[in-house]
């Protein structure tokens, strides 16, 4: 489908964010898209060209592949191999049962053990993953949601008995709750409580572990579930200031904790659009945070993100290196501050560590070959770059301001109307790569028959699952088992009298208590979500 | 094919506790427009639930969407399930992400449309009102 239709001076060129693209940018296009007031400089308000003045020169985004697969011990010696080959963050998949708050043994994981991501039931397990690795020179980051204010209690625990100073210890949690509720889907209790969680994580993080970032609001899967890039960045942001409106009710000044909120977003499509996307999207968060909510430290104005590539194609996943590499780019001249880079193999298996080390180098190049550290926003200053910047802030305000006036995102979500509207987007984008009007390579151009594909599949071991309940069960003999029912009453009492419940979720993890007793004394009180059939 | 009286009614289900369910809400709005009736069930069912609403719904198809590697254990409780319901002259479909290598097993055990990633929504669409 070699057409010339993409091409030739009638055509029409409208970007996924729905804006138009002319064919050559002025300095008048800059000046009727409102001109150049809000570009600034680096590490100044409105942070529209990075968050610090130096960026990269003074030291290169983190590198943090998203890691973790069968028991404790296996992912251990994969991020060890990470760390070798120059990884300079950790990322940590949970398999689905922890995720979701059950325990190895519970009947509904079966099957699920240990599959897509590392298993956890107790504090053990979290000693084991990281046992040999310093993690004040290796910030840790876990992708845990239903069960994050569990697994965020044992990473601190675990910490604090290998005698790291909370104060002091960096790390991030996923725990972005209401876009599991959009897409993604490991929720566990109905969204008000769900929220309330992520508040209570915030709170206690704010207090107890300050330079910890308890939560990081994530764009990304709203975006892989459908969402346009304008969208991604408005639901973010509205979702992050649903999380801020929870802790500021209970008395937090913005400047206690906004300065360790952190967002994960996507790269993938179009070049210029993502680089303006981020652009534009630091400027605003730093206008929300200062103009809305009153901060007045700069740190609580940075869009602090992480930036990683969806996007790739089971077809000619070979093919999924160069668009890795091409995401790289956009997150590097987008200034973002971590990148996680999926693997060419990922839309078949866990990555090999053969292709982990082939995106990790693919960063690497970046940096030691390309000269993408030298200079701070070197798209700055271009015409496009700039126009385009102004116009999609503008659609992420307007965007941001239609979630609001149809009354937020928490009753959104709760409705199901969000899920309903980007699974329709969903659709329609999917007709338009099979129609062939989006393009897609492999996909829908360019495609080759009967290639062969040479992936190598990840193992799935059911020994390592016998081996994770054996260890379970060994944990629940040799624990002190009034200590265990102590914390856990706690913990039910606390969330019943509406306190902040991780103090108590804190010494219920210390006493080896597990993510699935927790849970479930959890939804003792808060119940479980309903999810609303909506498409 | 039959002359049908009514629209092929698909139960479409999330196995397990996969939640990426962009897929699924996309190939349930292809059926829609396809003439189909979709019963979608939301997230997490078990084989109980997912041959239950079979049962409830008097289902023509039974679909799953899964993305999460756990397809192989599941559909193999799934499949005595429907057995004992008597639903084995329904027709059984999967999608999602399926390595080749367990395609000869899920077509043993009944399924008779496989459908990984990367497949077409007409595809899809055409094979369940073909063999519906």
């Amino acid at each position: 489908m070699n057409d010339r239709a993409k091409f030739g001076s009638e055509r029409t060129v409208v970007n996924e964010s729905g804006i138009e693209i002319r064919p050559l940018y002025t300095a008048r296009d800059l000046e009727e898209s409102g001109g150049a007031q809000a570009i600034g400089q680096p590490g100044e308000f409105p942070f529209t060209r990075g968050i610090h003045s130096l960026m990269y020169r003074k030291q290169p985004w983190t590198m943090r592949q998203y890691t973790g697969f069968g028991s404790p011990s296996d992912t251990n010696e994969r991020f060890k191999y990470l760390i070798a080959n120059g990884q300079t963050g950790l990322n940590v998949a949970f398999d689905l049962p922890t995720q979701c708050g059950l325990d190895s043994d519970d009947a509904l994981a079966e099957g699920e053990v240990g599959r897509v991501g590392m298993s956890v039931d107790s504090l053990r397990d979290m000693e084991v993953a990281f046992e040999g690795i310093d993690l004040e020179r290796i910030t840790v980051s876990l992708t845990v949601n239903g069960a994050a204010a569990i697994l965020i209690a044992m990473y601190l625990a675990m910490a604090e008995k290998r005698g790291y100073d909370l104060k002091l210890l960096r790390g991030t949690a996923q725990n972005d709750i209401l876009k599991e509720f959009i897409g993604r889907g490991t929720w566990v209790y109905p969204v008000e409580p769900s929220v309330k969680l992520v508040g209570d994580t915030i709170e206690y993080c704010a207090a107890l572990a300050p330079k910890y970032s308890p939560v990081s609001v994530c764009g990304y899967h709203i975006r892989e579930s459908g969402a346009n890039p304008v969208q991604e960045m408005a639901y973010a942001f509205c979702i992050a200031k649903a999380y801020a409106d929870e802790v500021k009710r209970r008395g937090l000044e913005v400047d206690e904790f906004a300065g360790r909120l952190s967002f994960n977003f996507n790269v993938f499509g179009n070049i210029f659009e993502q680089v303006a996307k981020f652009r534009a999207a630091r400027s605003l968060w730093a206008r929300i945070m200062k103009e809305e909510y009153g901060a007045k430290k700069p740190g609580s104005m940075w869009l602090r993100m992480i930036a990683g590539g969806g996007g790739l194609t089971f077809e000619q996943p070979e093919v999924n290196i160069v668009r890795g590499a091409y995401y790289a780019l956009i997150a590097a001249l987008s200034g973002a501050q971590t990148m996680a880079l999926c693997c060419y193999d990922e839309a078949y298996t866990i990555p090999s560590e053969h292709a982990q080390r082939l995106s990790l180098r693919t960063m690497q190049l970046l940096i030691e070959e390309m000269g993408l550290t030298d200079t701070a926003d070197p798209l700055g200053g271009s015409w496009y770059v700039e126009t385009l910047t102004n116009q999609m802030r503008k659609a992420m305000e307007e965007a941001m301001a239609d979630v609001d006036a149809r009354g937020g995102i928490v009753k959104l979500v709760a409705e199901g109307a969000i899920q309903a509207e980007v699974s329709a987007q969903a659709y329609s984008m999917a007709k338009r790569i099979e129609s062939g009007e989006f393009r897609k390579l492999g996909v829908n151009c360019y495609r080759v028959e009967e290639e062969e594909k040479h992936i190598e599949f990840h193992p799935y071991r059911e020994e390592e699952v016998r081996a994770q309940i054996a260890g379970l069960c060994e944990v629940r003999r040799t624990r002190d088992a009034a200590a265990v029912a102590a914390g856990l009453e706690r913990v039910e009492h606390e969330a019943r009298a509406n306190l902040n419940v991780m103090p108590a979720i804190m010494q219920a993890v210390k006493s080896y208590a597990t993510v699935g007793e927790i849970t479930t004394r959890l939804i003792g009180v808060y119940g479980r979500y309903r999810e609303p059939i909506r498409f | 094919m039959n002359q049908r009286t009514r629209p092929i009614r698909v139960v479409l289900a999330k196995p397990g506790l996969d939640g990426h369910d962009q897929g699924a809400k996309v190939v349930a709005r292809a059926l829609m427009d396809g003439g189909c009736e979709v019963i979608y069930t939301g997230l997490r069912q078990t084989a109980q639930s997912v041959a239950r609403i079979a049962l409830d719904e008097d289902a023509d198809v039974i679909a799953l969407s899964s993305m999460a590697g756990s397809h192989l254990p599941f559909c193999r409780k799934l499949r005595t399930l429907l057995v004992e319901a008597g639903l084995t002259d329904k027709l059984w479909v999967i999608g999602g992400n399926l390595p080749a290598q367990d395609h000869a097993e899920l077509r043993a055990l009944g399924f008779k449309g496989i459908f990984p990633s990367s497949s077409r929504l007409g595809d899809i669409v055409d094979f369940i009102r073909s063999h519906a």
